[in-house]
């Protein structure tokens, strides 16, 4: 598919996190990236909650980690914590906050499904971050790149769907740039189709 | 003693909906899989591997476990007609452990979540009753990110099902990648607001490929696939040629005021079991 950036070819990518400003400027929309590192859950529930706590009491530090919408399906087994499902909840959910957060956290990796709009689009433009998205429904797919459950945040108050989760990933992926830190987009270009 | 069977039966039904998809899916997935390119051609290719995995590792598809929804037909002559909410209330209970699924019930005025996937009015359970006595649950477990893209519109009469196509079409292209498609819609034409909603999920319980009885309605499903497709929303939205699987229709008549459309769509995971209870207590699951 011919691109925003006008490339025809989709690159593919091996990144380890936290990236760089260069690595993020390297991607471009329609590009296949896979991560390894650290990535860290949040949904609706704990963005509000990180967005209202001062950031010298958020117990782990966001931008070495890519922030990835999900509410996993998580066991106790051995009183040790084991991720079953772990597939991307929708990402325009959280076009209200988006912005703030990644502003807050300087996070330049966000994951999710779906399209973001443009107060997104317009925040990685200034930040250098990228969207990228994971195949929606693909749980036990992308449970199985998760290779250690590192911690849990806000457990007892958000509950499992909700919490924080610290995942330890290994080559995360096939994701899919949505959206670049040139303005390039893949729903722009889909939407000129349609 | 019976019953604790049967319980242990509803979560056989829904460990078998959350962990193995129908197979008139797989083979519509494999089949968008044979005719996509590039990025939609990876976006299945992760579905099918992920297919594989629940299933060998006896994982739920998806981490939304869903709500639990369940169509029931029963005998008339059933014995067991008294205690089937119980049973399936039980079920869901004991399959959050057991599987175990996603606590996904929450209060929408105190916020507070149930961690075993029940609540008020939850699981929702829509009843029918039919001559015999065997029962027969389905088990839809419903994930949000496509019910959320869910849509009920009030047409006028006049609007037509000229009316309804452009509402459907519209609707699917807005919602983008959002339900993750490729989707399967459900549509129920007539009847008041509720019923349209309810034939429109009602709809989704039709394995893929199969058509509505009338020639007339089949064709219009025929039309809406054809034309949903051509969108080039595809896969996850990133674009491509398979944005549904399928289109089911049911109908009700109509006030003649009124024109309601019920649109749900359902994720790719078209999670769908039945579980069949007989007279004797005996029970299958498939």
């Amino acid at each position: 598919m011919k691109m925003e950036s006008g490339r025809l070819n989709n690159l593919e990518y091996h990144l380890k996190l936290p990236t760089s400003t260069k690595d993020i400027e390297k991607l471009h929309a329609g590009d296949i990236v896979y991560l390894t590192g650290k990535i860290f859950t949040a949904r609706d529930e704990t963005h509000q909650l990180m967005l209202k706590k001062n950031k010298k009491h958020i117990p782990f530090d966001p931008s070495e980690m890519a922030c990835f919408y999900c509410g996993p399906l998580m066991k106790k087994e051995n009183n040790k914590w084991i991720v079953l499902s772990a597939g991307p909840t929708t990402s325009s959910r959280m076009e209200v906050f988006e912005n703030k957060f990644i502003e807050k956290f300087n996070v330049n990796i966000i994951i999710g499904k779906g399209h973001m709009g443009k107060k997104t689009e317009n925040t990685l433009n200034k930040h250098k971050g990228v969207y990228a998205v994971f195949t929606g429904g693909a749980g036990a797919l992308a449970a199985d790149k998760v290779t250690e459950v590192l911690n849990v945040y806000w457990l007892k108050e958000l509950g499992m769907t909700e919490a924080a989760w610290i995942f330890k990933v290994k080559e995360f992926g096939p994701l899919v740039v949505a959206i670049d830190s040139h303005r390039g987009s893949i729903f722009k270009e889909i939407k000129n189709l349609t | 003693m019976e019953n604790k069977d049967l319980v242990k039966g509803v979560v056989q039904l829904i460990k078998k909906a959350e962990i193995e998809l129908p197979n008139d899916v797989v083979i519509a997935l494999k089949n968008a899989y044979k005719i996509e390119k590039g990025i939609a051609k990876i976006q299945i290719e992760n579905i099918l591997k992920n297919i594989d995995i629940a299933k060998k590792t006896q994982r739920p598809l998806c981490q939304d476990t869903g709500l639990q929804t369940f169509f029931v037909k029963i005998g008339e002559n059933s014995p067991y007609i008294g205690i089937l909410k119980n049973l399936i209330t039980e079920g869901v209970k004991s399959a959050t452990k057991e599987i175990p699924l996603r606590p996904n019930t929450v209060d929408p005025f105190t916020q507070l979540k149930d961690t075993n996937n029940i609540g008020d009015f939850i699981p929702d359970i829509s009843w029918d009753f039919v001559r015999g006595s065997k029962v027969e649950i389905i088990a839809i477990p419903k994930g949000a990110g496509s019910e959320n893209m869910s849509k009920l519109k009030m047409l006028k009469p006049s609007d037509g099902i000229l009316g309804v196509k452009k509402f459907v079409i519209e609707e699917i292209k807005k919602a983008g990648g959002n339900p993750c498609p490729p989707t399967v819609i459900g549509i129920g034409i007539g009847g008041g607001a509720d019923l349209a909603l309810y034939l429109g999920k009602k709809a989704l319980i039709r394995p893929i490929g199969t058509r509505h009885k009338d020639k007339k309605i089949a064709a219009f499903e025929l039309d809406l696939i054809k034309q949903l497709n051509k969108s080039g929303i595809g896969p996850m939205g990133l674009g491509g040629k398979t944005t549904v699987l399928d289109v089911h229709i049911e109908k009700a008549h109509r006030h003649p005021a009124s024109l309601p459309v019920g649109l749900i769509v359902q994720c790719w995971a078209n999670r769908r079991a039945q579980m069949v209870i007989h007279e004797n207590g005996k029970w299958e699951v498939k």
